[in-house]
């Protein structure tokens, strides 16, 4: 017997426990190996898909020290009008220019005093420099900065500049988007501020008496009552509610409803007669509106307005304030007759009723807004583009499809006349809200067209500005024609 | 002047690729290791080690331009003979140290030094001193390993020495970020649940050696579970993890019965729901982990500041000194690894995991070639201990899994770590020096010898 013979039959035993041992520990190597092939693709996969979104955040401090090696870029409008640009003088001293003044200020934003609006949404993108290498490279030796990418909104110079000047003096917001893509054309916030000089008018700005509240971006952030715009939801709850007898509702209008010590009345007491559902909604009858709001399982009615994103994160990129609604089923009287006219606690901004007038006119599914179009260079090619995305259904397609029948009997035989024409069929919703007596009511107006084949959806709100079709209604007249007459 | 602080700028920002490339090739080198023969690996060795010194060098080099403190020049002085001792000194002192491993330490360390140094020069200096001490305390370990054949004997002595101390660490130690860490002891703080993991391995070990019977298996099931229940009361939720999951693979190693691993890992996760329910800070991190924006000023700064650290670094870094490390709390510890990606990249904090995992690999060879059933267990535990940790520092940082706030061996500041890392690595490093020893012998038993000098080293 040699030496391999001897330790074999030694160890034969003990070699084949040590053999099975080794198989096993051969397994769960395996398993820690594909561990760790998940820990590194699931890294990779965070840098190259969600790195961009993910440290394109205030919160990023490191952002701000691009700002030592790039010129900020460029915000431009849809059709290359400059929004926002930076200027540098033989010196090397960087001015943040806005050439179009107030007209964007609010939703362009500054980047100055911190950071709001796109210019906070893009900063990443504009403190990225897509130059090439060797420029890059020979710029850093001679201590140049480089020059930022500019980012091409989704924003519409013309249709801006329309919005502006239709709400004139008065305070109030304008926005309009596409609904089957989710860009917004138009978002105009009245009393603007003038970004170019606002270092200078910082303090005057955020004083504490200071009331005029400039810096409020009124679209996204500007909570109002709802007015008779919240009657399309309480007619969608009461249709639900009432799948087979909707059409029976009937209600006598004097004017002025009373129920005990309450009184609810009409617009200017105008007494509308006998009205049917969409008579009532069309003329935005208050008293029907309130006999049908008591019917309604409160309950429901809440969950239902939630489903529709009040008290709900908005799929917004900029800063807004989040809509609420609060009326639960132990509501006094009071609170139920002036919630279903949409007046009581109940809180919007004028960017929620777009996206909901968007969902409404997209077959129920709500596409998520967005204002970045794409990424240029400073040579003007393309760095990255933005595609349109779906947040969701928010209401079924024929729900969607009722409720645009019933808008479009707003204009055809209701308030909103304003938008009577052949050229396109619109729809929409009035609303003149109540918001302290002794004041004109806020003038508010959502709609769309065509009502065949929604391409725009308009919201516009006028504080103070009396009735919703009367104030509000022509200023989406005339965005609607100026965008079908091209 | 200013040409001069562009040229030191373009300096800095050039070395980014160059250190990547050094790091790159450490690594492949690191796999290539696996497939040549002894020759071969003894060159690979040599390799390896030129390239970290020239890794080493080109960073302190950007680290001394930068802050023009000759203090920098002394340390790197001093860590370079500290890596020239530590290196030929275990050749000499044990002809038959696995060299790769011994490559491996010092490419972490020398990672470790560099992130140290530019977060923080105090620290690194301390970090340095108990690095120092660690190498010259463990250089013994072999030789136990080696010479003293009671360590087989004595499974109480293990078990019971790690449950008292983590009971005493759980019902006195220090709290830091909610966890009781810490035993302080004249100024000096230690954190014993990193010695007692190396214990842990011993006990489980001894115990499935004398027996892997049903008794056996309850018993020895029955003190780990201790263990981990005191660890969760502690707060300590990684290293509760780390010894469930290592007392879960050498169950497996040891029965080779699936289904009571399977049993095992259920009982876990069960567990891991009723903590779950049970615990507010477990709560907590699981909630920091799936919406960390939510709550981005408090419990999801730290993972968010991490994950911004990381994506901003991108795949090639912002160079050393071009980024905001500090921002991220306690990032010198538990993350480290996010410092290093945001400054010397992505790529280069990956090959850095890989080497860790190539650690684990030639753990597992080492184990596979052991025969007594006590050395395979101990070395494959102290395996399983070490790459989990990995695995869970480095998934904690990248938001892959929750945050449990657990150190990457040997890179992250800490002494306790730092010296049962050392001990981990002596242990399989004296596995290790053992069958070479037992292959030696048989080799020589065999007439003839089949090489007239030492088959597998020379300098």
């Amino acid at each position: 017997m040699n030496l391999f013979e001897r330790l074999f039959h030694r160890k034969k035993s003990r070699l084949e426990e040590a053999e099975r041992a080794n198989r096993d520990m051969m397994r769960l190597t395996y398993l820690v190996v594909f561990a760790f092939v998940g820990l590194i693709a699931y890294e990779g996969w965070f840098l190259a898909v969600k790195r961009e979104d993910t440290i394109n955040n205030s919160y990023n401090a490191r952002l701000d020290s691009f700002a030592e090696h790039v010129v900020r870029g460029k915000i431009l409008s849809s059709d290359g009008t400059v929004l926002a640009e930076t200027l540098v003088d033989e010196n090397g001293n960087e001015t943040r220019n806005y050439p179009q003044g107030t007209l964007f200020s609010n939703v362009v934003g500054y980047s100055t005093m911190g950071k709001t609006g796109l210019e906070e949404l893009a900063h990443f993108y504009l403190l990225t420099s897509h130059i090439n290498l060797i420029e890059q490279c020979f710029r850093q030796l001679i201590g140049e900065k480089n020059p930022g990418d500019s980012v091409v909104t989704t924003l519409d110079m013309e249709l801006q500049k329309a919005a502006y000047d239709g709400l004139g003096d008065r305070k109030g917001a304008v926005i309009a988007m596409e609904p089957d893509t989710g860009k917004v054309l138009v978002m105009v916030s009245k009393p603007g501020f003038n970004p170019n000089t606002l270092v200078q008018d910082w303090d005057e700005l955020t004083a504490e008496g200071n009331t005029s509240a400039l810096l409020l971006n009124r679209a996204t952030q500007g909570l109002y009552p709802p007015g008779s715009i919240f009657k399309t939801l309480m007619v969608l709850e009461y249709m639900r509610e009432n799948p087979n007898t909707w059409e029976d509702f009937q209600f006598d209008c004097d004017g002025a409803y009373e129920d005990g010590e309450y009184t609810i009345r009409c617009y200017h007491g105008n007494a509308h007669g006998s009205q049917t559902l969409i008579q009532a909604y069309a003329n935005s009858c208050n008293g029907a509106f309130a006999v049908l709001g008591k019917e309604l399982d409160r309950k429901r009615l809440k969950a239902a307005a939630e489903e529709l994103l009040f008290n709900k994160d908005l799929p917004l990129s900029i800063a807004y304030n989040p809509s609420t609604y609060v009326m639960d089923s132990d509501a006094d009287l009071w609170e139920v007759l002036q919630t279903s006219i949409g007046q009581g606690r109940t809180q919007i901004t004028p960017m929620h009723f777009t996206l909901l007038t968007a969902a409404i006119a997209n077959g129920g599914t709500l596409m998520n807004p967005y204002f970045l179009d794409r990424v240029e260079n400073v040579g003007g090619d393309q760095i990255r583009k933005f595609m349109p995305s779906a947040y969701g259904n928010l209401l079924p397609a024929d729900e969607a499809a009722f409720l645009t029948g019933m808008m479009r009997q707003v204009v055809e035989i209701g308030t909103g006349s304003a938008l009577r024409t052949d050229a396109y069929t619109a729809a929409g919703k009035t609303g003149s809200a109540e918001f302290e007596s002794g004041k004109e009511t806020h003038a508010w107006f959502t709609g769309f067209a065509p009502a065949e084949n929604p391409r725009l959806v308009v919201t516009v709100l006028v504080e103070e500005g009396g009735s919703g079709g009367g104030a509000a209604a022509p200023i989406a007249r005339n965005i609607f024609d100026i965008y079908f007459a091209r | 002047m200013i040409v001069e602080e562009n040229l030191l700028k373009m300096y800095v920002d050039g070395s980014r690729y160059l250190m990547l490339f050094f790091m790159g090739m450490y690594t492949y080198l690191n796999f290539r290791y696996f497939g040549v023969d002894e020759e071969g690996k003894r060159r690979i060795c040599g390799r390896q080690l030129r390239y970290m010194f020239l890794l080493h060098l080109l960073a302190y080099s950007i680290l001394l331009l930068h802050t023009r403190d000759v203090k920098i020049a002394m340390l790197y002085g001093a860590e370079v003979v500290f890596f020239v001792c530590y290196i030929f000194l275990y050749r000499i002192l044990y002809r038959h140290v696995s060299r790769i491993l011994v490559n491996n330490m010092c490419m972490l360390l020398c990672v470790g030094f560099i992130i140290l140094t530019r977060l923080d020069f105090d620290r690194a200096v301390r970090q340095f001193i108990i690095v120092a001490a660690a190498a010259l305390v463990t250089w013994i370990i072999p030789v136990i390993i080696d010479k003293a054949l009671f360590l087989e004997r004595i499974p109480w002595v293990y078990g019971i020495t790690g449950i008292l101390l983590l009971a005493v660490v759980c019902a006195a130690g220090n709290t830091s970020f909610g966890a009781q860490l810490s035993l302080t002891i004249h100024g000096v703080s230690i954190q014993p649940s990193e010695f007692v993991k190396i214990l842990f391995v011993f006990f489980i070990a001894t115990m499935f050696n004398q027996s892997s019977d049903k008794k056996q298996v309850v018993i020895t099931t029955a003190a780990a579970a201790v263990h981990v229940l005191i660890l969760v009361l502690s707060r300590d939720l990684g290293s509760a993890l780390i010894f469930f999951v290592t007392y879960l693979f050498m169950l497996y190693v040891a029965t080779s019965d699936w289904k009571l691993c399977g049993l095992g890992a259920v009982c876990g996760c069960g567990a891991a729901m009723v903590a779950y329910k049970l615990f507010a800070h477990v709560r907590q991190r699981v909630f920091a982990w799936r919406d960390p924006w939510a709550d981005i000023d408090n419990t999801g700064y730290q993972i968010t500041q991490s994950l911004f650290a990381i994506g901003t670094g991108s795949w090639f870094g912002l160079g050393l000194y071009e980024g905001m490390p500090k921002k991220i709390p306690v990032v010198e510890k538990d993350f480290v690894f996010a410092a290093i990606s945001e400054e010397m990249g992505a790529l280069f904090a990956l090959c850095l995991l890989l080497i860790c995992l190539g650690c684990f690999l030639q753990f597992v060879m080492i184990a596979g070639q052991m025969l007594a059933p006590f050395y395979k267990l101990t070395a494959f535990g102290l395996s399983v201990m070490y790459i989990t940790q990995v695995f869970l520092t480095v998934g904690g940082v990248t938001k892959f899994i929750p945050s449990t706030g657990v150190t990457l061996p040997l890179v992250s500041y800490g002494g306790s770590s730092i010296l049962s890392t050392f001990i981990l690595f002596g242990v399989i490093q004296g596995l290790y020096i053992v069958i070479r020893k037992e292959e030696e012998a048989a080799w020589e038993e065999m007439d003839p010898p089949p090489f007239e000098e030492d088959c597998h080293e020379s300098i």
